[in-house]
């Protein structure tokens, strides 16, 4: 078996949902999962599926992009704080580069990541997106 | 032949809860005819083009995730997820199963893809009625989805587009909207199809119309129509499938419903013709904005060629769930106007 095959698979609920661990011990919310509580130290096992919801941290835009990933530049990568604590790295997506800015509220989707060539398989995982246009526009 | 051809489970059944999801992109149909026509307009406005990191399993998940937070239920709760499309990512490998996992609905549950062009989402929601009506669970949703791709240069690139909607049924008394009775009406028409390892589709250019379309939803609408007693003037809403606008205008016409009936669920203009998305996108817009009491008719059409059709009554509890999740016309007012090269480059269509 091909060991990325194996390795996407394993990450499979931390990528598609956000899936992370709550610390039974201090409360602290942990993503990605990692089993010890990286606050307090102690063990962490309890599943936690975080809201997606949480804000730009800090970006920069890729011109140069790694392997696997050179069909989407130029793209954005940011740093997210979710709103449960966590800070993830992970694409932005729907909004050009230029309009990406800190602090902007941003939110989690599943789309593609990337695919192991023609013939393997398709990778799917977070990204974040601007959260402003439905809230908005239901209000207005 | 038997008289009776309608469809009613045993246990009352309805959608729970219900969802949508349009990429932003959007290619008008005077960028097509700049490019291929010389000039002039299409018979759309525009249509909604996925990005480069969207496919029918994402645009699955994202109406997969509106419809539960609608039905307000755990996502585990349902037994079974069926997605219809005409374009899964992969030729082997279920949808539903990435679909099941983004949701955390695994893995108690059914999972596969359903296939029969622009009506595979409409199947999957008869089967879905079928598993909940029977008892063998409480909660099964039906997905339709694509990311339907025309031939350069042919007329279906004016209209081929991306979207899709996702229905939870459940069991009547937490409907948003019960079940009043369904049919389906099939037959080996072949006016529109894809081989085995092809790229795009083929079609029947003027067959497409009459033997095809017109006959199928014409005679499923009208028959579930009789058989439950019901006219045009007791509903609110019809939806009919949308390749354009002009094939669902003249069907519903013809079976006498009027245009006020239609424009709520009639988004072909807007958005484009998302095959196995279209029809249900037009249910979903309708939802919407229904009020207790609506009387809504649903009439799918898919390629091959058969329509289902269904009859809805929206229930009180249509409210409090409007707002759970991004509304049709806020993902249709979500846009981003692409010019035909961006479109090429996004929908993969350069040799590299």
């Amino acid at each position: 078996m091909d060991p990325k095959v194996v390795n996407d698979w394993r990450l499979r609920g931390q990528r598609y949902r956000l899936e992370g661990e709550l610390c039974d011990h201090c409360g602290e919310a942990i993503f990605p999962p990692r089993d010890i509580c990286p606050k307090c130290h102690e063990p962490a096992k309890t599943p936690q599926t975080l809201s997606g919801r949480g804000e730009v941290y800090t970006f920069s835009t890729i011109y140069s992009a790694p392997e696997g990933f050179e069909a989407y530049t130029p793209y954005t990568v940011a740093l997210v704080k979710l709103e449960e604590g966590p800070i993830v790295t992970a694409q932005l997506t729907d909004v050009p580069p230029a309009e990406v800015q800190i602090g902007m509220p941003v939110e989690m989707v599943t789309r593609r990541l990337r695919t192991h060539g023609e013939e393997g398989t398709i990778v799917y995982g977070y990204k974040f997106r601007p959260a402003s246009f439905w809230h908005a526009s239901t209000q207005a | 032949m038997s008289s009776q051809h309608l469809m009613q489970p045993e246990r009352a059944v309805g959608i729970i809860g219900y969802g949508s999801y349009i990429p932003m992109y959007r290619l008008s149909s005077t960028e097509v005819a700049r490019v291929w026509s010389g000039g002039g307009r299409g018979p759309i406005k525009e249509k909604a083009v996925a990005g480069l990191d969207e496919d029918t399993v994402t645009i699955a998940m994202e109406a997969a995730r509106n419809a539960v937070a609608r039905a307000e239920i755990q996502a585990d709760a349902l037994r079974a997820i069926w997605v219809g499309s005409e374009s899964p990512p992969y030729a082997v490998k279920p949808a539903s199963t990435l679909v099941a996992e983004a949701l955390g609905a695994t893995p108690y549950l059914l999972a596969a893809d359903f296939e029969f062009a622009c009506k595979a989402g409409s199947e999957a929601l008869q089967a879905a009625l079928g598993l909940v009506g029977s008892r063998m669970g409480d909660y099964a949703m039906a997905i339709g989805a694509d990311t339907a791709q025309g031939r350069p240069g042919d007329d279906l690139e004016y209209t081929a587009s991306s979207g899709g909607s996702a229905f939870v049924v459940g069991p009547a008394d937490l409907a948003v909207a019960t079940l009043l009775g369904s049919l389906s009406y099939a037959t080996d028409t072949p006016d529109f199809w894809r081989r085995a390892y092809q790229h795009y589709p083929r079609h029947g250019g003027r067959f497409t119309g009459e033997p095809a379309y017109f006959h199928h939803t014409q005679s499923a609408a009208s028959r579930l129509m009789e058989e439950l007693g019901m006219d045009p003037d007791d509903f609110e809403f019809a939806i009919f499938h949308q390749p354009n606008v002009k094939f669902p205008s003249r069907a519903a016409r013809r079976l006498g419903f009027t245009a006020e009936q239609i424009d709520t669920g009639l988004l072909s203009n807007l958005i484009g013709n998302t095959y196995a998305g279209a029809s249900l996108t037009g249910l979903s817009a309708v939802l919407d904005v229904a009020k207790p009491g609506d009387r809504i008719l649903l009439v799918s059409f898919g390629s091959g060629a058969g329509s289902d059709a269904f009859v809805w009554e929206v229930t009180e509890r249509i409210t409090s769930r409007q707002d759970k999740a991004p509304r049709v016309t806020d993902y249709i007012r979500r846009r981003t106007e692409i010019d035909y090269a961006l479109y090429v480059r996004y929908r993969g269509k350069l040799k590299t």
